[in-house]
């Protein structure tokens, strides 16, 4: 792997309510490379989405990032002033969110949305952002950019919003894009397209893209690099093929069984017992320990992150073996 | 657009004849007027003439009906008590009267937003918890007792500003108005402060819990993983949104700030329509009554009107109309 467009190092985000600290991002570390796609899997609650607005300094009060770096070519984000932080966001760093109903601006119109993403960061005039703006429209597949300009957002529909959604984040040509769930609302033809648009986006402007997603079968037919979260760490972590084909923890195990397949028709669908772990009262081990049929004694302390195989890694004392799923 | 215009302006004149009929019975079940503005040593034959001389020997269905007929001519009748027109009486008093709601207006809305917004965006800090006290206070205090302590304030302990009267006028496009000389602003102050009072609890209420509600919405956080400025975030992208409801409020609330500033005109001695009003009560003068109030329904129906298209071309979703789509 080539230079990292993004490298995260043992960040921690901790939000501090009134009931007591909840870690909703404990020691993760990854990295992404120009061009790559790593795809952030989790379940609802596994600090993924915290992650993804981590990177961007979006964290909402009573939550902070307390520990680590983020490096973006070579800067380490969190030692940014606000203002230096505000010129890397939307400019070095895109993101694009789940819903694309909400992500729109109801009262303003489309190339006011765009120029300014233009404007925040390039001092040029308005003539020359409406460019831009037509041109990464065009670039995301929307017919007739220029009449799509001047409409309101409650003129499109979902996908075509999401569309312009990543049309803002393609505008200043970002290292990094950040996309928490983009093609959740969508329905399934439109997700497909958006997909396999991203997918070529990246490949050809060399931008490295952060997918999360509590989906693996669009991870699997999408990103390069898996990491699975659980719980605010990360569980494991390796290449597309090496997580789906041969997964090491039995929480990516069960994930990959639940997926509802073809070929065990007529079978209960499987599932993975009990509910993720509320991260206010997370006892010291191995956060999946109460879910999983591999658990003992062992777990009742901190697995470390192992590294089995080249480009692999594992949090845990029992990890799957080759074939087996949990 | 044209068309709900036209329609909108059939319904007024609809609301207008009923509320004249109204006021019409309304006051001739209070009392004769007779009564009370004639010299009670004057003998019968005098009386009788009075009486004749107000039209008021008539039944009160022809009363009405003439009144009808005049009233489509434009003429409103004269007032009983100054025997002047009454529409004129009313339209010599009205500028004092939106001078004042205007100014209580301003205030409401250039204190009221900014003070809203803040309060919304730092809602722990103690400003923030300060603001919003305080406008439960302007909410609750009655508007006499609250102009009574302005003036024992600012007048008698203090002795900065008068405590009442409108001070001197200047001519602007041949209406008189105070807002133009610093004597005239002087005797602004404290009526327009008074009469703003509730409105601008309500503005600061209603801006602060738009701020919390907008700044929870995907399309802010969207907005600052743009990289925009904090200023264009809430100045814009926030501010946008909040405003639709509160133009609705504002122009809801003008309307009933022109009617009901008779109470500070009351306490401040502003010559205005409100003062007219009760003058006119006093000695129940018909003309002058119906007069005031149809131009005060006019207003409302006006000022919704104004309201409506504003809101048209502050939120894109709503088109008016309204016809069969």
């Amino acid at each position: 792997m080539s230079e990292a467009a993004l490298r995260v190092e043992n960040l921690r985000t901790h939000f501090f309510t009134r009931r007591g600290v909840v870690k909703a991002v404990e020691d993760v570390s990854f990295s992404v490379a120009p061009g790559k796609i790593l795809g952030l899997v989790g379940e609802s609650g596994s600090g993924k989405s915290v992650m993804g607005f981590s990177i961007m300094g979006l964290v909402d009060p009573p939550g902070r990032v307390v520990g680590g770096r983020i490096l973006l070519g070579g800067r380490d984000l969190l030692r940014l002033a606000p203002e230096e932080m505000r010129q890397v966001r939307g400019n070095r760093i895109a993101m694009i969110f789940q819903d694309p109903m909400m992500t729109l601006n109801p009262v303003l119109r489309i190339d006011t949305q765009m120029t300014e993403a233009v404007r925040a960061h390039a001092d040029v005039g308005r003539r020359a952002a409406l460019e831009r703006a037509r041109d990464a429209l065009a670039r995301v597949g929307i017919a007739s950019p220029d009449e799509r300009l001047s409409a309101y957002p409650h003129q499109f529909s979902g996908g075509m919003r999401q569309r312009v959604a990543i049309a803002i984040a393609l505008l200043n040509q970002p290292d990094l894009i950040i996309a928490d769930e983009p093609t959740t609302a969508l329905d399934v033809t439109v997700q497909g397209q958006i997909l396999y648009e991203m997918q070529k986006i990246a490949r050809e402007s060399g931008t490295a893209l952060i997918w999360i997603s509590h989906d693996l079968s669009v991870i699997a037919g999408l990103a390069d690099e898996i990491c699975v979260m659980y719980a605010g760490r990360v569980v494991e972590h390796g290449s597309v093929d090496q997580v789906l084909d041969e997964p090491l923890h039995p929480y990516t195990g069960g994930l990959i069984a639940s997926v509802p397949s073809r070929n065990r028709r007529g079978e209960a669908l499987r599932q993975i017992p009990g509910m993720t772990p509320s991260l206010l009262e997370l006892a010291p081990g191995c956060a999946f320990r109460e879910r999983c049929s591999r658990a003992d004694g062992a777990c009742a302390q901190d697995p470390a992150l192992s590294s089995p195989a080249a480009g692999r890694q594992v949090r845990c004392f029992h990890p799957l073996t080759q074939g087996a799923t949990a | 657009m044209a068309a709900f215009v036209i329609r909108r302006l059939l319904q007024s004149v609809l609301v207008l004849w009923l509320m004249s009929l109204l006021v019409f019975v309304g006051v001739y079940a209070i009392g004769n007027p007779v009564d009370i503005l004639i010299n009670p040593q004057a003998d019968q034959a005098d009386i009788a003439r009075a009486i004749a001389a107000l039209g008021l020997d008539q039944p009160l269905w022809q009363q009405y009906l003439t009144f009808l007929r005049q009233a489509l001519l434009g003429d409103l009748g004269k007032s009983f008590a100054y025997n002047i027109p009454a529409l004129q009486l009313i339209l010599e008093r009205m500028p004092a009267t939106l001078e004042l709601a205007l100014a209580a207006a301003a205030v409401a809305v250039l204190l009221g937003i900014p003070l809203g917004l803040w309060a919304g965006l730092a809602p722990d800090s103690w400003a923030g918890k300060l603001i919003m006290s305080g406008s439960i206070l302007g909410f609750s205090l009655p508007t006499f007792w609250v102009g009574l302590l302005l003036i024992m304030l600012f007048a008698v302990e203090l002795g900065w500003l008068p405590s009442g009267g409108r001070g001197p006028t200047s001519l602007l496009l041949g209406i008189p108005v105070s807002f133009l000389s610093w004597e005239g602003i002087r005797h602004l102050i404290l009526p327009a402060t008074n009469l703003a009072l509730f409105k601008l609890s309500l503005i600061i209420r209603l801006t602060q819990a738009g701020t919390r509600e907008a700044l929870l919405q995907d399309y802010v956080k969207f907005a600052r993983a743009k990289g925009l400025s904090n200023a264009r975030v809430v100045g814009v992208h926030v501010l946008k949104n909040i405003l639709i409801p509160i133009v609705t409020v504002i122009g809801l609330e003008f309307g009933s700030v022109i009617a009901f500033a008779i109470v500070t005109e009351s306490i401040f001695g502003w010559p205005g329509m409100g003062k007219l009003i009760i003058d006119s009560i006093n000695v129940l003068d018909r003309p002058v009554i119906v007069a005031y109030l149809l131009i005060v329904v006019s207003l409302f129906i006006l000022i919704n009107l104004a309201v409506d298209i504003v809101y048209s071309l502050l939120d894109p979703r709503v088109r008016l109309g309204g016809a069969t789509d």
